[in-house]
């Protein structure tokens, strides 16, 4: 097999170097009522050092595309195809891996952060033997090592009293504490990436702050490159270098932060700022993007916008959709970008 | 467009013609109705016993005694005193579906009553209750049936009564746990703050969302019955020979297992199949319930 | 010491239930419709006799009195006269206990041994032929009475290839083996039907959680996966599912016994039953459910030291 090449530490800023290209990735879930397709259709390139968010509500794929590239995606019933190429093992495509290479992958190279730390900790083990399950996982370590590691990843992810803490038991933890305990596992053995889906979403707002910093911080330390998924666009906006909005299993605009907050391409982005609190201050009604997503089985062809867009025209319909050039490293899923940020372009907003 | 389908396209395809092959709706009902199909081919076949067979389950035949299977006449063959096996089941098998309804409808009604009512209560009318249910429950049941069925004298009725008297604590204590997690949901709250009066409250808001899970269990319950009574009759407890009920048709076959197995093994059989028509209903009702009838 | 704490609680949990069993149990004289001491003497029946029984049986004193009487006698070890034997009824059952609780341990066992691996492959191997053939058996098993199947495995593994003793006890520790082997299978068989669909169930929940996914990216092998996790924690739902259930493997040994011919409680229950002994009738009882509630307890605390949220709570 060929040599996992070992990751870089060099903190820093994003880089142009790529380390996860992904190329047409499709994930179909067959199911009692038909074809699932989760994931219809997803490139994009994470760089070195950089974050990239993946933001989009719920159904639209961003989970299933991380825990595919993951390779968490039970194989009956979940299928994929498409291409993925990672800088630590070059030449292969990841989803062509055996489960055996996949396996090493995990925690030295890819890893992840869950949702809801409630119930991501197995309740029956002491933490310290969950975190030092992690640290020795791909190295041979004596019981004194793995014990120091381990103390040494819950006092860097902000636990107090780690000496006391390894002995406890998850049901002992807040919601917070398990969540950087999980941090710390994600991280033990030093990945190159690292998938954080929805990790503040079930926490408190103070406590979602504190979490977003520790992942900013230990990015930054640890020279990763992270894929942020959430629904909340605020909490995208503050951390990203990149932003990637899905909607219905497919990327429809692509482009660093700043341009895609301050100048969206795609009538689904725009809607979705449209829709934050503090974008219509003074406005008695928050505007809301009438009607809901199409189901993913038996799928139209066509842009999948079109049930709630305001600018859909017939051609849309039929068009196959392809993510186009709107700006230099700007793609939209949409064949009238153009039109879609002139005055005038939008009837008046409508509320729910 | 290239004439070459694109992998993902492949994949789908695939997927797609592997999943169109299932049968959904047979997977959904079939349970259901191959249960309820059993139960009542069991139930018509036993209370249509006149038309289907010319024998009693008491008519003596001294002159083919421990016929085999397949003797002309009688099809499942005969018992010792030449009585036809056959007739003997389909007869039997009102006792013994009276026992799988009876018993088990009865428990059902007061023990779902007596749950709701502690649910619904709560306080010290649920602690009491529950308490009580709770001690019943550290009697092995079957010990518990047989002793009582051992104070009031062996009978089929005490039978009834015995199981009348223990097997009401399972509805309870399921009526009770649903009914603490029902009474706080917005209908409920919302009824009681139009001030409807308690009864109607409990029958019609409360009753219709954990009566699903009751009838589960009353399948479950009904082969426990089911079992139960043919064990009683078994040990000459509550059918007693020479009633033609299942349990005790097998004890008596039991003299002679080494020359006739088939006096032993038909009624058995027979037990068997009314217990699985049960068991398939309940499963089928319980798949219902979890995919959201 | 939380979790002695947690002991003690649940030991003294027990007692208030035991006090219960024997208010169960003090009523289930009372019972008998009619008049007891008619029942008991029958032809023999006279005035002065009637008199002697009844007084024997303490119901001629206040009921709340017989209740005190009663305890005081159970806490010192009397059970009363055995109707039948003639011989104090705690004797009488004394002689049948040990066969009875051999046969309920050797149930447990093979019990274990039949529906933990069924369970966990049924579970490892869902939708598979194993599952599918899994479920029918405990499917058409479940309806099946323990003691026609005890009659069929006798037809078959005692009399027609003799490979067991018919029926019995037995004599020494291998003796007992021997002869329990094909009743404690009967139980164990009937036992595994109720529990191996819950067993299977666990094992999938265990397999469907979130720490399972936690413990994917740490990269381990599967096979680490399965046994520090899946098992792990589907082992604790398999001890609760047992302990709710060993009421019924208790009750199993009763009808059991009777195929089997052996000199246990059971046995010794349903021939009380005919003898119209009573006071064994009640002993006995009250034996089967302190035997439960013993057991009840040894589960709850072995949960409790698989679980570390049991004690918490």
């Amino acid at each position: 097999m060929t040599e996992l090449v070992p990751s870089v530490e060099r903190p820093g800023e994003a880089t142009q170097e790529d380390v996860l290209r992904v190329r047409d990735l499709h994930t179909y879930i067959a199911t009692d009522d038909g074809v699932v397709r989760a994931v219809d259709g997803v490139s994009f390139t994470l760089r070195r050092g950089e974050i990239l968010g993946l933001v989009g509500e719920s159904g639209c794929g961003k989970s299933v595309t991380c825990r595919t590239l993951m390779g968490l995606m039970p194989r009956p019933p979940a299928w994929s195809s498409g291409h993925v190429d990672y800088a630590g093992l070059p030449g292969r495509n990841l989803l062509e891996l055996g489960p055996r290479e996949r396996q090493r992958l995990r925690g030295a190279h890819l890893s992840m952060v869950f949702q809801d730390p409630m119930s991501s900790l197995n309740p029956v083990l002491r933490i310290g033997d969950q975190v030092e399950e992690a640290v020795a996982s791909h190295e041979r370590l004596t019981r004194r090592e793995r014990r120091r590691r381990a103390l040494e990843l819950l006092e860097r992810v902000g636990i107090p009293g780690a000496a006391r803490r390894l002995s406890s038991y998850p049901h002992e933890f807040s919601g917070g504490m398990r969540q950087r305990v999980l941090i710390a596992i994600a991280i033990a053995s030093r990945p190159r990436v690292l998938f954080a889906d929805e990790p503040t979403t079930a926490l408190d707002v103070i406590i979602q702050d504190q979490i977003l910093s520790l992942l900013l911080e230990l990015q930054r330390d640890f020279g990763m490159s992270m894929v942020l998924v959430s629904h909340d666009l605020g909490v995208i906006a503050e951390m990203c270098d990149r932003i990637a909005v899905m909607y219905a299993g497919q990327i429809v605009e692509l482009t660093d932060s700043r341009t895609l907050l301050m100048e969206p391409r795609h009538p689904y982005t725009i809607a979705l700022l449209r829709s934050l609190p503090d974008e219509s201050p003074g406005e008695r009604y928050l505007p809301t993007i009438p009607g809901s997503p199409p189901p993913l089985i038996d799928v139209e062809p066509g842009c999948r916008f079109v049930a709630r867009c305001p600018l859909a025209e017939d051609a849309c319909r039929t068009w196959e959709t392809e993510l186009l050039e709107a700006g230099p490293e700007h793609l939209v899923r949409c064949r009238r970008h153009h039109e879609t940020r002139r005055e005038g372009a939008w009837p008046e907003q409508s509320f729910a | 467009m290239s004439s070459l389908a694109s992998p993902s396209e492949l994949l789908f395809d695939r997927l797609q013609a592997r999943s169109r092959r299932r049968g959904r709706h047979l997977r959904r009902y079939g349970s259901l109705i191959a249960g309820a199909t059993i139960l009542s081919v069991v139930i018509v076949a036993c209370l249509a016993a006149p038309l289907l067979t010319h024998y009693n389950p008491d008519t003596l035949d001294p002159l083919h005694p421990l016929a085999g299977p397949f003797t002309p006449g009688h099809l499942l063959g005969t018992d010792e005193y030449g009585r036809d096996i056959l007739a003997r089941i389909l007869y039997g098998g009102r006792i013994d579906l009276l026992i799988a309804f009876g018993a088990t409808g009865v428990t059902l009604v007061a023990g779902t009553a007596i749950g709701l009512v502690s649910g619904y209560f709560g306080g010290l009318i649920d602690t009491i209750i529950m308490r009580i249910v709770d001690l019943f429950f550290a009697f092995p049941f079957f010990v518990l049936v047989i002793a009582i069925v051992a104070m009031l004298g062996p009978s089929i009725f005490n039978m009834f009564v015995a199981i009348w008297l223990t097997s009401w604590i399972s509805y309870a204590r399921i009526t009770r746990g649903h009914t603490t997690v029902v009474k706080n949901r917005e209908y409920v709250l919302a009824a009681k703050a139009l001030g409807y009066r308690h009864l109607r409250v409990m029958l019609r808001h409360i009753l219709p969302n954990v009566v699903s899970f009751v009838l589960i269990y009353a399948m479950v319950d009904a082969v426990g019955n089911v079992l139960l009574g043919a064990a009683l009759g078994f040990l000459g407890l509550g059918a007693k020979v020479p009633s033609p009920e299942w349990g005790a048709m097998i004890s008596d076959g039991q003299n002679y297992i080494l020359s006739s197995w088939w006096l032993s093994t038909f009624p058995g059989l027979a037990i068997v199949i009314v217990g699985v028509g049960f068991s398939l209903l309940g499963d089928g009702l319980a798949d219902l319930l979890r995919t959201g009838d | 010491m939380s979790r002695l704490v947690f002991v003690g609680r649940r030991v003294l949990q027990a007692i208030p239930v035991l006090f219960g069993i024997t208010v169960i149990t003090f009523f289930l004289i009372r019972l008998i419709p009619g008049d007891p001491a008619l029942q008991i003497l029958g032809q023999h029946y006279t005035a002065a006799a009637a008199k002697q029984v009844r007084h024997a049986l303490g119901l001629d004193r206040p009921l709340w009195s017989q209740y005190l009487l009663f305890l005081t006698h159970l806490l010192h070890g009397n059970l009363g006269e055995s109707l039948f034997f003639k011989q104090p009824a705690r004797q009488v059952i004394e002689q049948r206990l040990a066969p009875t609780l051999f046969l309920v341990g050797y149930a447990a066992v093979l019990a274990a041994a039949i529906s933990i691996p069924t369970g966990v492959v049924s579970a490892l191997r869902r939708g598979r032929l194993f599952d599918q053939t899994a479920r029918v058996v405990t499917l058409v098993g479940f309806a099946m009475p323990g003691f026609w199947l005890g009659i069929m495995l006798i037809l078959l593994f005692a009399i027609k290839v003799p490979l067991f003793p018919v029926s019995g006890y037995g004599a020494g520790f291998v003796g007992h083996l021997d002869h329990l082997f094909l009743p404690a299978l009967t139980i164990a068989l009937g036992f595994s039907t109720i529990v191996v669909r819950t067993l299977r169930a666990s094992v999938l929940a265990a397999y469907a959680a979130d720490y399972v996914d936690t413990a994917r990216i740490k990269g381990i092998s599967r096979v680490a996966i399965l046994l520090r996790h899946v098992l792990r924690n589907a082992i604790v739902s398999v001890v609760v599912v047992f302990g709710i259930n060993l009421a019924f493997l208790i009750g199993g040994t009763v009808i059991i016994e009777n195929v089997f011919a052996i000199p246990g409680l059971g046995s010794l229950l349903v021939d009380s039953v005919s003898t119209r002994d009573y006071p064994v009738v009640q002993g006995v009882t009250l034996l089967f459910a302190v035997l439960v509630v013993a057991i009840n307890l040894v589960t709850d605390l072995v949960h409790a030291s698989l679980d570390p949220r049991v004690a918490a709570r």
